[in-house]
């Protein structure tokens, strides 16, 4: 990942790309869907990717992974990575079909979601992955809709590696690319990507909000390794909820929201309790 | 030099013309009346007779996509499909010819929903016509067979390095059993550029990105780029054609076949096999003392204005049979027939007739009575009813 890229400001996106790519490589093969990261890239003739890159349309990223790994191993290159870098619109949305046919049909691919949990390329607009309550320009009023879990998904495809990341963990993030690389079949990775135009929050915050989804216990750290729940990083000490910070700490620093009552706030914290509670079911299987 | 006869139907006789182009990568998902293809396909592949990956996609959307990313890497790589299946895919076949891919598609041709229909109309082939695929129609198993190697000639030569498809009728050509002449398939690889020569290929030893964001003037250059490409195809084509005719005694050098059109007054303008019938209505008109006579056009894209024009200026009258659902205006092949004949400078009269559309059956009969209708001053267009 090359400097000069077209970024906003405090993208997490970009924050995610260049420890993944670090740790990747450069035999590395990308696929990007439309997304904000068609736009980083920059236009043409130049390119922020050092790495060969296929731009596809929306809803066909992880169908043209699985050609194009199929391609590179039948003429020999076997020792390269191929490496879907989706946003979540084109992942858990659009994208959801030809990412449940590559991960049935078992292809060598990583996919990455990079989650902003809307469609922020195009403005701001709800996606599948949109949490509920907030603020997007086409739920103007806070999301009525839920977060599609789509880590669960994955696993229930029983593909052999699961992973959520996030930018904050900079180190969490290259050890489970590095694992995720050395396993053969469909690996997914599911990245937090702050958003500071979308998220409405100052760009300098980047870090610290996603500090605060972990800490909060609003996003979860962790992997399923062939089938099997194991809590990582700072979440692996969350299980006790006295040692989660309130999730008001992460609500109050977005403008996304800045229009939540007293009992929304309660009920997201709800929320996020009962996923823990769930969790902790999922860390006893894994035992 | 042939490798023998066998008794095949359109959509085997693709199926065998692909193994002779030996793809690494194929792709596809099941339509009706497409699935013989991909199961004959998929035999070759099981028992080793190919050796390709046999991606079985989950929707043909994505059958395009994992041939473009295939053919990015430098794979040669086929799909096919049909009407509902080509519109699911749409998107993406203009992505794959604007990413100047080489990659091979047969249409077996399907009328469109609703209502349902599985009998063949052309729609869904014209559908593609501005895209910058290069565009064939074949009107037998032997030139499903002849013109699908054709397209692999043409796609991936240097020139062009555009993706290339071959239309068939459904049933009446997918469907039906004929003896076709096979190549030794030795010689037929020998008519196909040697894999690994492309240059646009993405390769980690030297990194590009493929489909970036251009702004407007260099969007256009880029397709610009499209343009002379596809300009080059014609040419490319007609060699490609020729050469195809010395090995097979085969001749495909033109892009059309003229059927007692030297010194017609009146000429069908037609493609595909119901061409079949209407060399049939040739020869009774011209029992009747009518100088008929017949185009085929075999190559729709990059369409042979000149060629075509030619004829027509020469005959006077045309009747355009446009096998098509079409509303609102004229029917491609239609437009493109009268554009023909404009640049020729030709005032030509002529007679649209919509026949075929949804499957229905066209006979030599239908064709004498187009002629009839014409004779007696009907212009404009008609659909042939039955």
């Amino acid at each position: 990942m090359l400097k000069g890229h077209a970024a906003c400001p405090g993208c997490g996106a970009t924050i995610l790309l260049r420890h993944v790519l670090k740790a990747l490589g450069p035999r590395t093969y990308m696929v990007i869907p439309a997304s904000c990261s068609s736009v980083i890239a920059g236009p043409y003739p130049k390119s922020s990717f050092a790495v060969p890159l296929l731009h596809m349309a929306f809803a066909a990223s992880a169908a043209a992974a699985s050609g194009m790994v199929e391609a590179l191993e039948k003429m020999g290159r076997r020792d390269v990575n191929v490496v879907v870098w989706a946003g979540d619109g084109g992942t858990v949305d659009i994208g959801l079909q030809a990412l449940s046919g590559a991960a049935e049909r078992g292809h060598n691919i990583l996919y990455i979601c990079y989650d902003n949990e809307a469609y922020m390329n195009t403005g701001i607009q709800k996606s599948g992955s949109t949490p509920p309550k907030a603020w997007t320009t086409t739920t103007p009023t806070g999301n009525p809709g839920f977060k599609k879990d789509m880590p669960s998904i994955m696993a229930a495809h029983r593909v052999p590696y699961v992973a959520t990341l996030n930018p904050a963990y900079p180190n969490d993030i290259v050890k489970k690319v590095e694992k995720a690389a050395s396993i053969r079949g469909l690996k997914y990775l599911h990245a937090f990507s702050p958003c500071p135009p979308g998220w409405r929050f100052d760009a300098s915050l980047t870090v610290k909000v996603a500090r605060l989804a972990v800490e909060t216990g609003v996003w979860v750290l962790y992997e399923v390794e062939g089938g099997v729940f194991r809590l990582t990083g700072p979440s692996k000490h969350l299980l006790d909820p006295s040692r989660r910070k309130p999730v008001e700490e992460y609500l109050r620093l977005q403008g996304r929201f800045r229009h939540l009552t007293e009992s929304d706030i309660e009920e997201l914290q709800r929320m996020v309790d009962e996923n823990w509670e769930k969790i902790a079911q999922l860390v006893e299987e894994g035992k | 030099m042939s490798a023998g006869r066998r008794v095949l139907t359109g959509n085997y006789a693709a199926a065998y013309a692909v193994r002779a182009a030996k793809p690494d990568v194929i792709s596809a998902y099941p339509i009706t009346p497409q699935t013989p293809i991909i199961e004959k396909l998929s035999e070759f592949v099981d028992s080793g007779e190919l050796d390709a990956r046999f991606i079985r996609v989950e929707s043909e959307h994505s059958a395009m996509a994992a041939v473009i990313g295939a053919s990015s890497v430098g794979a040669r790589t086929y799909t096919a499909t049909s009407s509902q299946g080509l519109f699911y895919m749409y998107e993406v076949c203009w992505w794959a010819a604007g990413a100047r891919l080489p990659i091979v598609m047969g249409v077996v041709t399907r009328a469109l929903g609703p209502p349902w229909s599985i009998w063949s109309e052309h729609s869904d082939f014209y559908a593609l016509r501005d895209s910058g695929w290069v565009m064939y129609f074949a009107s037998s198993a032997q030139e499903v067979y002849d013109l699908t190697l054709q397209a692999y000639m043409v796609a991936e030569n240097g020139d062009v390095l555009l993706p290339a498809m071959v239309g068939w009728d459904a049933f009446e050509v997918s469907h039906t059993y004929e003896p076709v002449e096979l190549l030794d398939e030795e010689e037929a690889g020998s008519l196909l550029p040697a894999k690994g020569g492309r240059v646009n290929v993405l390769s980690h030893e030297d990194p590009a990105s493929l489909g970036n964001l251009a702004y407007p003037e260099d969007y256009i250059r880029i397709r610009y780029g499209m343009r002379r490409a596809m300009e080059a195809a014609g040419r490319v084509a007609s060699e490609a054609g020729r050469r195809y005719g010395e090995i097979s005694g085969r001749d495909y050098s033109s892009p059309l076949e003229c059927y007692r059109c030297e010194d017609a007054e009146v000429l069908y303008v037609v493609m595909g096999s119901i061409v079949g019938e209407a060399i049939d209505a040739v020869d009774r008109l011209r029992g009747e003392g009518v100088k008929a006579g017949l185009v085929r056009v075999r190559l729709y894209r990059p369409f042979p204005y000149a060629e075509l024009g030619e004829l027509l200026g020469r005959a006077g009258n045309a009747i355009i049979v446009n096998r098509a659902s079409r509303f609102g205006g004229y029917g491609a092949l239609t437009g493109d027939a009268l554009a023909a004949a404009a640049e020729a400078g030709a005032r030509i009269d002529y007679l649209e007739v919509a026949a075929g559309i949804g499957g229905v059956d066209v006979t030599s009969d239908d064709f004498v009575g187009m002629y009839k209708m014409f004779r007696a001053g009907r212009r404009g267009t008609v659909w042939w009813m039955r």
